[in-house]
């Protein structure tokens, strides 16, 4: 995900003039190409966020159109009031990238963790929050955030993710993409844990029971013309992400639902628990603690359905 | 491309009456609102006079987003009156929006909005802002190929915050020269002496440490204000750091270096008081 980052803000730096790129002293060697084709135009911040931001702020109130980049922890939890004020309150358009978002990092320890960011930049008026799924909806979510004039937060993995669109999908900002047809279950994944989702859908499908799978990349603009639709039809809805159960995807669209009359689906929120993980682990076995796993999904989904 | 706007220069007995003018209307403002910060208002007032009245700040009132106007931010966005009746008093906007000042609907809020009013630059109240953003606004000036200086004015309480050091340090390696920090040195903060709160002293010492060209000088002494702040960029290839000596409360005898006036307002006595001090007919 990272590379496919590299290599589509250095293909929108080449053409277009306005784009600078900004780094938190992360990326060695990554960014070789966007250095050589925009000299100019790349800074690396160094190990100090806060002033990043602010940095992004006064050049994006001139005109021009930076990127933030380094581990996603450090790019939001750390200089929250940066993208606060300087960035929202004055409404401009910064594009912040967490790299290493979720539990990309596991192995890192919680300080590299990153599962209430989402939450965090998504109560910022006027945000953007972005969680795409592969390096294709990485590349279109840059291009999208490009070309609108306001701030935005794209959540990465790192590098490696499975590859699920065979081409660069239909992508626009507050609008989930359709994966898989299904008339039961309905799931809205989010981020990188998307092919999970998929792979529950079918062992939902071993079973007999029919699971729609959406890529809920827009976590903030919500899709709620097709939440209105998900909602009117299925009887069980589940939101996945590698984030808190708090705040993020799940938190979204329960809250969204909250104002809807009665009856109503039930709604499953799958992600990460209030809490810190403090065992030494990979990503898989974090996921699994967290019953990320798709055994584990589609097993409480099932469970649901026939309750 | 628009042309480069000019400064504005008035003589020395000019810019001194209005000072005392300026600072008179602070007081109005802060009695007439019951909005406090006058002592951090007064304290910055001669480096706002040297700066749009001094030839400092090349600027043009009637195309305040001019691309190529100098860019000024007051960083101690609770001294925001100051600038305010500086902007009004240089024709930004009309004297009589400064009534309105911290009341229902007015544009001039107790510390600015964006885009609020012409003439200011950004949005602060929340300390150590002003300088990273300034520094991506002199970054833009690069980037951009326009010779724009950009000028921040910060407390020094706002000197306290980590953001400011981390800007301190990124300025001198982007070698942006055309960056200015004037740094209001009143040596109060809110609640105490701002070397005992914080280890701050030798302030000028830590800007050069941290590749200033940093000088220090009587930051009530508008001429040598402006004489300094007109030098930039120096000549050295680094950003300029002037660390003006000031009195918080400045120019009124009873007000003067009495912390009180970070949140006290004036009565109308003391309103009166400081009118006859300051020779305000």
């Amino acid at each position: 995900m990272r590379n496919a980052f590299a290599q589509q803000i250095t293909a929108l730096g080449e053409r277009d003039p306005r784009v600078v790129l900004l780094s938190g002293d992360i990326g060695n060697r990554l960014f070789d190409e966007f250095k050589a084709a925009c000299p100019d135009r790349f800074y690396n911040c160094g190990v100090a966020e806060a002033n990043m931001i602010g940095v992004a702020a006064g050049l994006a109130l001139n005109g021009l159109r930076p990127f933030c980049y380094t581990i996603a922890p450090f790019v939001t939890y750390r200089c929250m009031e940066q993208i606060r004020v300087d960035v929202c309150y004055h409404h401009v358009p910064v594009t912040i990238v967490g790299t290493g978002a979720g539990l990309a990092y596991a192995s890192l320890g919680a300080t590299h963790h990153s599962c209430e960011e989402m939450g965090m930049l998504r109560l910022l008026p006027g945000m953007t929050v972005l969680a795409p799924a592969d390096e294709w909806e990485v590349r279109a979510a840059v291009k999208a955030a490009l070309n609108q004039p306001h701030p935005v937060y794209i959540r990465l993995g790192k590098k490696g993710e499975p590859v699920i669109h065979a081409a660069e999908p239909e992508f626009s900002i507050g609008k989930a993409i359709p994966m898989r047809p299904g008339d039961d279950v309905c799931i809205l994944a989010a981020g990188t844990i998307l092919p999970i989702a998929l792979h529950a859908a079918d062992v939902l499908g071993q079973r007999g029971i029919s699971t729609a799978v959406y890529s809920a990349h827009s976590i903030k603009p919500l899709d709620t013309e097709l939440l209105t639709a998900v909602f009117a039809r299925f009887q069980l809805v589940a939101t996945v992400e590698e984030h808190s159960i708090l705040g993020g995807l799940g938190g979204a669209v329960a809250e969204w639902a909250a104002e809807l009359p009665a009856p109503r689906p039930r709604h499953l929120r799958f992600g990460t628990a209030d809490e810190f993980l403090h065992e030494t682990c990979e990503q898989e076995d974090a996921r699994e603690h967290f019953g990320l796993s798709a055994v584990a999904i589609a097993e409480r989904l099932a469970k649901a359905l026939s309750a | 491309m628009n042309a480069t706007p000019v400064p504005v220069a008035v003589s020395p007995g000019e810019l001194q009456r209005l000072s005392r003018r300026i600072r008179y209307k602070l007081i109005e403002m802060s009695h007439r609102s019951g909005a406090p910060h006058l002592g951090s208002a007064m304290s910055c007032t001669d480096i706002l006079v040297a700066a749009y009245f001094g030839g400092v700040v090349r600027i043009n009132p009637t195309d305040p987003q001019d691309p190529l106007r100098d860019r000024f931010i007051l960083s101690k966005g609770h001294a925001a009156s100051a600038l305010y009746a500086t902007l009004a008093e240089r024709g930004f906007f009309p004297r009589d929006w400064l009534e309105t000042f911290a009341t229902r609907g007015s544009p001039l809020a107790e510390q600015p909005a964006p885009n609020c009013a012409p003439g200011v630059e950004l949005a602060t109240g929340s300390l150590g802002h002003g300088l990273p953003v300034g520094v991506g606004m002199a970054l833009a000036a690069r980037i951009q190929k326009r010779a724009y200086r950009v000028f921040v004015v910060m407390s020094d309480g706002e000197c306290n915050e980590g953001s400011v050091w981390e800007a301190a340090m990124f300025a001198p390696a982007c070698r942006l020269d055309q960056l200015c920090v004037v740094v209001d040195y009143n040596k109060w903060q809110a609640t105490g002496r701002s070397n005992d709160v914080m280890s701050l002293a030798p302030l000028v010492k830590k800007w050069e440490a941290f590749g200033w060209s940093a000088t220090e000088i009587d930051g009530h002494d508008v001429t040598n204000l402006a004489a300094a702040m007109s030098r930039v960029p120096d000549g050295t290839g680094k950003p300029v750091a002037i660390v003006a000596h000031t009195v918080k409360g400045k120019g009124v005898s009873f007000m003067e270096d009495d912390n009180n006036w970070h949140y006290r307002i004036p009565k109308a006595g003391e309103v009166e008081a400081a009118r006859k001090e300051l020779g305000i007919e």
